[in-house]
């Protein structure tokens, strides 16, 4: 391994890490403001988790959550902190690829975008 | 109850299941859904959807430490989550087809399973004096990790037994909404004889990946629930962080075997419940 290489890998860790936690950090400051303002406003109401119902279209949907987030309702700011928290690894395994192709490693380059495809699969497919 | 107070319950709950799970590495998410279902009564499809995002947080959270280290093996990682992805998804397609008694009698053979893992000790195999694998080296997965004598290097073998479990990993993450560490760590140190701890790091570095490509699918079908999943979300990321920092002094062989027996309780309530139907 070139001196380059070896500088580029530990670079490539920090940026990883700093990646990783600022998810994790923004997704969880989200969560805990948007439960601040669910909890102001449902806490005394009854929860109810003993039958599944399944969740409303406004918190299944990316446009939706958007729109819950614009009229600050405390579970659309929950949701969004939680999409914030999924991309997360998503963006790590984004950032792979950029790298594998910076070092010219196609196969590896390949194998990340693979990983990207099932990814967005989850997230977009039927 | 309030949902306040159930929301406070449930935060200590997990804070406590984040605190145990990193101490014994077993994880918070095999504690958690147990947990909501048999003590607060929630539906195993909510608790799942909670327990997956909250893997996440602790995952991502301790991988962006682990990754400075130096041990965790990114080629190996992202050539393994090709097949932890794919058997998460189908893992997680399958929760929605199987019911739900189905679901808990598997989930309390795993969690049967997690508590006799955490007592017995996996046997050391040193992998010094043998012949590297053909898949390894044509997928250039051998590495190298620091140590006090200075950088050692490894290779890595029995690759497609390490890539099926691998999937046998996914598809219960997928399906229990839990990391699966035990699995992938067996998967990478005792098939693939990676060192161990080149296999836990490079184990959590996967976990996140693998959570989300099932979470993508919970959250659509409408699983995870932003009231349940914040208490548990923020109360397991708490507890592991400070279970990670006793992990070093704690040797702790009484906490493990104490976890052990209250997981094995669990997981018998989990499968008598399933078969009763009240689950």
């Amino acid at each position: 391994m070139s001196p380059d290489s070896r500088i580029d890998s530990e670079k490539m860790d920090t940026i990883i890490g700093n990646l990783l936690r600022t998810g994790v950090g923004l997704a969880a400051a989200l969560v805990f403001t948007g439960g601040l303002i669910y909890l102001f406003r449902h806490g005394t109401e009854a929860p109810g988790y003993a039958v599944f119902r399944g969740e409303p279209a406004d918190l299944r949907t990316l446009t939706g959550i958007l729109y819950d987030v614009q009229s600050l309702r405390g579970r659309g700011i929950i949701q969004l902190g939680l999409l914030v928290l999924i991309a997360t690894p998503i963006a790590r395994v984004a950032f792979l690829a950029y790298i594998f192709l910076r070092q010219r490693d196609m196969l590896y380059t390949a194998v990340a975008l693979i990983v990207l495809t099932l990814l967005a699969f989850s997230l977009f497919g039927q | 109850m309030s949902i306040l107070e159930f929301t406070a319950v449930v935060a200590a709950g997990s804070f406590f299941a984040g605190f145990l799970g990193a101490i014994t590495g077993l994880g918070g998410g095999v504690v958690i859904v147990p947990l909501l279902t048999i003590a607060l009564g929630v539906d195993i499809r909510y608790a799942i959807g909670a327990s997956l995002v909250s893997v996440i947080a602790t995952s991502s959270g301790a991988a962006a430490a682990y990754v400075k280290e130096g041990f965790t093996n990114v080629r190996i990682g992202s050539f393994l989550e090709i097949a932890t992805s794919t058997g998460a998804l189908a893992g997680a397609y399958l929760a929605t087809r199987l019911p739900v008694a189905a679901i808990g009698i598997i989930f309390g053979i795993v969690l049967l399973y997690s508590a006799y893992h955490a007592l017995r000790p996996l046997p050391n195999l040193s992998n010094s004096n043998q012949p590297p694998d053909r898949w390894g080296t044509l997928l250039k997965l051998h590495g190298t990790y620091p140590s006090e004598h200075g950088t050692v290097s490894y290779s890595v073998r029995a690759v497609p037994l390490g890539v099926s479990l691998m999937a046998v990993a996914g598809v219960l993450s997928g399906l229990l909404g839990i990391g699966s560490g035990a699995v992938k760590v067996i998967a990478m140190d005792q098939a693939m004889r990676i060192p161990f701890k080149v296999s836990t790091t490079t184990s959590n570095f996967m976990i996140g990946v693998t959570a989300a490509a099932s979470a993508g699918i919970y959250l659509r079908r409408g699983y995870v629930d932003p009231g349940l999943a914040m208490p548990v979300m923020l109360g397991v990321a708490s507890g592991s962080i400070l279970g990670a920092r006793f992990l070093t002094r704690a040797g702790t062989p009484l906490l493990r075997k104490i976890f052990s027996a209250a997981i094995s309780i669990l997981a018998l309530e989990m499968i008598y419940n399933s078969l009763a139907g009240r689950l």
